[in-house]
């Protein structure tokens, strides 16, 4: 079952995107200068922006990529892009995905099947272990786009799998690793440090749920913390010893980019930016604006821009936002643990807030949210029901990633393999219809949505003087579905349970 | 799971590996001045958009046969025509008359390629799906399967969607044929069947099979009693007109067509080719010791000799199973020993090979596996290493997998025991493992390593006689399997005790 996934994942294409020169530049910076320059390198506009732990992968990697080809490694030779050097970066998402694959199959171990299931289709743990392997927006972006988002979701996973097998210890290891190699998971710290301060620490609960303050164990905690503290020493230490600290931080926090990406991901702000944008051309209507400024945001840079109507966001304020809407979740997981599900529950929960209300949230970040969910899709119908809504609206949303005719034949394929297999799969294993009436027209206006803007668009005369208009349709309708799924997620994990389940 | 989805899901797999595979380069991609056979079909657009019928196959000022003239039966230039239309609504300077020579743009590849799959999903896919649930026997579960494997045959994959060609419309068209012939309806089944050979005539590797079981199914019956026999007679004269005739005006038309489609002067092969004179002329040199009119006649006799005794079994006994078996056998003799046959032209008996997955499936993904290993010079040359690679060891691994998947269910249906006449071809997968081994690792010695300087054409010369050595052993196993007809134990028969 494991090589079924590693054959998919062969699928090489002669593609690359920016992000493909972003990597090169890095192997190129990692391999050619000295440490301490690392966080000053501004040659190309592709800066490191990743922790020290990543900075150091890619050191290793460029050990590797010298006997492909030695060109790439020149940091002048920016968009460089031999043969050789696309096949190595290739064959290095292909090599990474190795940690994925074997943090699916830890996943898979790990999920409740009930006895007796006699087909090898139907069991939890196969579709499981497809969904996962097979995921489309896992694909897409990693060996069509390019980042390596399978190396780091496969961490991910592998520290939620040691959580719901009881390994603790090894759980914080691998998400301290994770969190020194992208620290957009900074998002989902607090689903971790609430759960293992609670869950972990404190070793009984009294009987009506509540904390024990009594239970502490100072033991459990120190060892913890000094897991996180020593990885952590381990990735930054050589830039604190140099005093480049903040430099550092300056680089891994760029609030000089826009409140939403060249495309709009589909969260609160692009819903806010269209509300804006309609009450603006209302107002000037209706005559109570005197003038707009005249730039738009959906042009394609990455800029800041003010909102007319409303208030203008900050990075502060997206930030109080998240903070705010992760609140209860977390809360929610201290005062009734539901052991290591709910911890999943709330990290998926998390990773949703942050895409929901997050500063320049990129559309790939609603893996974050997809890949965990799989694992909770298969043990729960309720669960289920809300990933497929999520999956699907959120794969439909990575469409504009890949923009040109030659691609389009691929990802439409794809997704239809993808979803096909997902409702299938899910409906036979909890024997029923799993989304309702409405559900189902929604999802099935995507398709109308796609037919829309890639067919009949381009054939109006507007296309000229309103050019991403289809990239705003998409995003605001998507972001309709991943808010459905949002609010219903959270309502699962407010619902209060009978009992606190055991760790 | 529900099979209509189960089926989907390995339909889509299908043209998905199609197109990712089709994203690479193609025959002849930036190699002016005669490009390969992309440039041959974009090419055969302009001709046929251009210039009026009766100019098509002659030599003239504005159609020069030198630069890929059109060299297969009007099918094929029919169909050239219909693309040259929407290529000019598309962008005109694709099918411009002699400036649009050696035009390559990733539009143009795109619009190509798009032709292939529509190509292929209007005539190969769906003859592939009727044919695994209609003619093939087991439980729906294993039908799929037989689809799955059947639609991921690298050797198809990477000569249409790779090197570009339409073997998928000639192919799907014979398998309609033997759809037709399978289910019944003789006279659509040879009407599909005179329409692939009127596409490609390399087809008629296939003719004589069909010939025999028709004419066969028409004695059983009782000679007085052929008035089917005479329908499809009168069908298949009635299709051949109406291919040829806008040709049929002048008997110099006709002539001219036949003198492009049988090129008697070439001489006995070209190039490295998997073949008996091929691998012949390692030891003897044949091409420089006999006349090519020798050539021809021993080449006719060898083939004829060699696909006789199937023919003739096929004549005595017309069963599906037997005309499976003959398709194979015919086609794969025509191949081994006859004249200018081209590495391509392995895609024949490959077709009816798929159709035996079902049954036979060790000798068949073994043959399967040969005959995409034969095409790697070619797949060389045209810059399809990685998509070579990646297909052949999913395809491999996927059939050894689902099939064997499904012979814990029934092992004995796959074990022909009565085949130890043949110890050395005696189905161990131990042998089957050591070749494919085998095959990978001249597959990237051709890739990896240089040849010596004395012997330039080393590796395609191995992988041309290792493949021939395949093709020769399982032509003698499928021999025997259709004539000796051991006690097949199909569920229809019962095991017969000799």
């Amino acid at each position: 079952k494991n090589s079924f996934g590693l054959c998919c994942h062969e699928i090489t294409h002669i593609f690359h995107s920016t992000d493909f020169e972003v990597h090169r530049n890095w192997l190129a910076i990692t391999h050619s200068l000295p440490v301490s320059k690392w966080y000053h390198e501004s040659t190309s506009e592709w800066t490191l922006d990743y922790p020290p732990l990543f900075a150091w992968f890619e050191y290793g990697l460029s050990h590797v990529a010298q006997h492909f080809d030695k060109k790439m490694l020149v940091v002048q030779n920016l968009g460089y892009a031999s043969p050789a050097t696309v096949l190595f970066q290739r064959l290095s998402v292909i090599a990474t995905d190795v940690v994925f694959i074997y943090a699916v199959r830890e996943c898979c171990r790990s999920v409740r099947e009930e006895k007796g299931s006699k087909d090898l289709l139907v069991r939890p743990y196969f579709i499981l272990a497809a969904l996962l392997l097979w995921n489309y927006g896992l694909l897409i972006v990693d060996h069509i786009h390019f980042q390596y988002n399978g190396f780091l979701c496969g961490i991910l996973l592998l520290s939620v799998a040691r959580h719901l097998q009881g390994r603790h210890l090894e759980g914080a290891f691998l998400f301290a690793v994770l969190l020194n190699l992208k620290h957009i998971y900074l998002y989902i710290a607090p689903a971790y440090g609430i759960f293992l301060l609670r869950s972990y620490c404190f070793t009984k609960d009294n009987t009506d749920g509540s904390v024990r303050w009594s239970s502490l164990s100072l033991v459990r905690l120190i060892a913890l913390g000094s897991i996180v503290i020593s990885v952590c020493a381990l990735s930054f230490g050589p830039f604190i010893a140099m005093g480049q600290l903040p430099q550092v931080l300056s680089r891994l926090f760029p609030f000089k980019r826009g409140l939403c990406h060249a495309y709009w991901a589909p969260n609160i702000w692009a819903l806010y930016n269209v509300v804006d944008k309609a009450l603006s051309v209302l107002g000037l209507r209706l005559k109570l604006l005197a003038n707009l400024p005249k730039a738009s945001m959906t042009g394609g840079l990455v800029q800041e821009f003010q909102h007319s109507v409303l208030p203008s966001v900050s990075p502060s304020a997206t930030l109080i936002c998240t903070l705010v809407s992760i609140l209860p979740a977390v809360l929610s997981i201290w005062r009734c643990p539901r052991g290591a599900r709910g911890f999943l529950r709330c990290l998926v929960v998390c990773a949703l807030c942050s895409f929901m209300f997050g500063w320049h949230v990129h559309e790939k970040a609603i893996l974050m949210a997809i890949l965990p969910l799989s694992v909770l899709a298969v043990e729960s119908r309720e669960d289920a029901g809300i990933f497929l809504m999520l999956a699907t609206t959120g794969h439909y949303s990575l469409f504009p990633l890949l923009f040109t005719a030659t691609e389009m034949p691929t990802k439409v394929l794809l997704i239809l393999l993808f979803t096909l297999y997902s409702f299938t799969s899910l409906k036979k294993l909890f024997r029923g219809f799993l989304l309702n009436t409405l559900e189902v027209t929604y999802l099935l206006g995507l398709i109308a949505v796609e037919i829309i803007c890639e067919v009949v668009y381009p054939l109006l005369p507007w296309k000229q003087t309103l050019p991403f208009v289809t990239l705003l349709a998409k995003s605001v309708y998507c972001s309709l579905g991943v808010s459905y799924s949002f609010i219903r997620l959270y309502l699962s994990i407010l619902r209060p349970t009978d009992k606190p389940k055991e760790l | 799971m529900d099979t209509w989805s189960l089926l989907s899901i390995c339909v889509l797999l299908g043209l998905t590996t199609r197109w990712a595979v089709s994203l690479n380069s193609y025959s002849g991609a930036g190699k002016p001045p005669m490009f390969g056979d992309y440039e041959a079909q974009r090419h055969w657009q302009e001709i046929t958009y251009n210039l009026p019928v009766h100019e098509w196959y002659f030599n003239t000022t504005d159609n020069n046969l030198n630069y890929w003239g059109l060299d297969y039966p009007p099918l094929t230039a029919y169909h050239s025509l219909l693309c040259g239309h929407v290529a000019s609504l598309i962008n005109p300077d694709w099918v411009e008359l002699h400036t649009s020579q050696g035009f390559e743009s990733s539009a143009h590849k795109l619009f190509m390629r798009a032709t292939v799959l529509i190509a292929d999903l209007l005539m190969y896919v769906p003859a592939v799906v009727l044919y695994c649930f209609y003619l093939s026997e087991g439980s729906n579960r294993k039908k799929v399967c037989l689809v799955l494997c059947i639609l991921l045959y690298p050797g198809l994959i990477l000569i249409d969607y790779g090197h570009f060609q339409y073997n998928s419309i000639s192919l799907g068209l014979a398998l309609w044929g033997v759809l037709g012939l399978g289910l019944g309806w003789d006279m659509l089944g040879s009407l599909a069947f005179v329409l692939a050979v009127n596409y490609k005539q390399m087809e008629l590797y296939h003719s004589l099979p069909f010939f025999c079981y028709l004419l066969g199914k028409c004695f059983k019956q009782g000679m007085g009693l052929c008035i089917n026999g005479n329908f499809i007679a009168v069908t298949v004269l009635v299709t051949f007109t109406l291919c040829w005739l806008p040709f049929l005006t002048d008997p110099g038309q006709v002539l001219q067509v036949l003198h492009r489609l049988f090129p008697v002067g070439r001489g006995l092969f070209e190039d490295k080719v998997a073949n008996t004179w091929c691998s012949l002329n390692v030891l003897i040199k044949i091409k420089t010791i006999l006349s090519t009119d020798t050539q021809l006649y021993l080449s006719l006799a060898a083939t004829l000799l060699a696909a006789l005794p199937s023919s003739i079994k096929l004549l005595t006994k017309p069963t599906l199973w037997q005309f499976k078996l003959a398709l194979v056998n015919s086609s794969l003799a025509f191949f081994l020993f006859s004249f200018q046959v081209h590495e391509k032209s392995i895609l024949l008996p490959a077709l009816p090979v798929c159709l035996l997955l079902g049954d036979l499936p060790l000798p068949a993904v073994w043959f399967l596996q040969a005959s995409t290993f034969s095409m790697l010079p070619l797949f060389l040359k045209d810059g399809l290493f990685v998509p070579y690679a990646v297909t052949s060891s999913a395809f491999v691994f996927y059939s050894v997998y689902l099939l064997s998947a499904l012979e814990h269910s029934s092992e004995e249906e796959l074990q022909l025991k009565s085949l130890s006449l043949l110890p050395f071809l005696s189905q161990s997968p131990g042998q089957f493992y050591l070749s494919v081994a085998a095959m990978a690792g001249l597959s990237f010695m051709s890739v990896a390593l240089a040849p010596p300087a004395r012997l330039p054409d080393l590796f395609p010369l191995l992988v041309s006689v290792f493949s021939f050595l395949h093709f020769l052993g399982l032509l003698l196993y499928f021999n025997v399997v259709q004539i000796a007809e051991p006690p097949s134990p199909r569920r229809k028969n019962p095991k017969k005790t000799e």
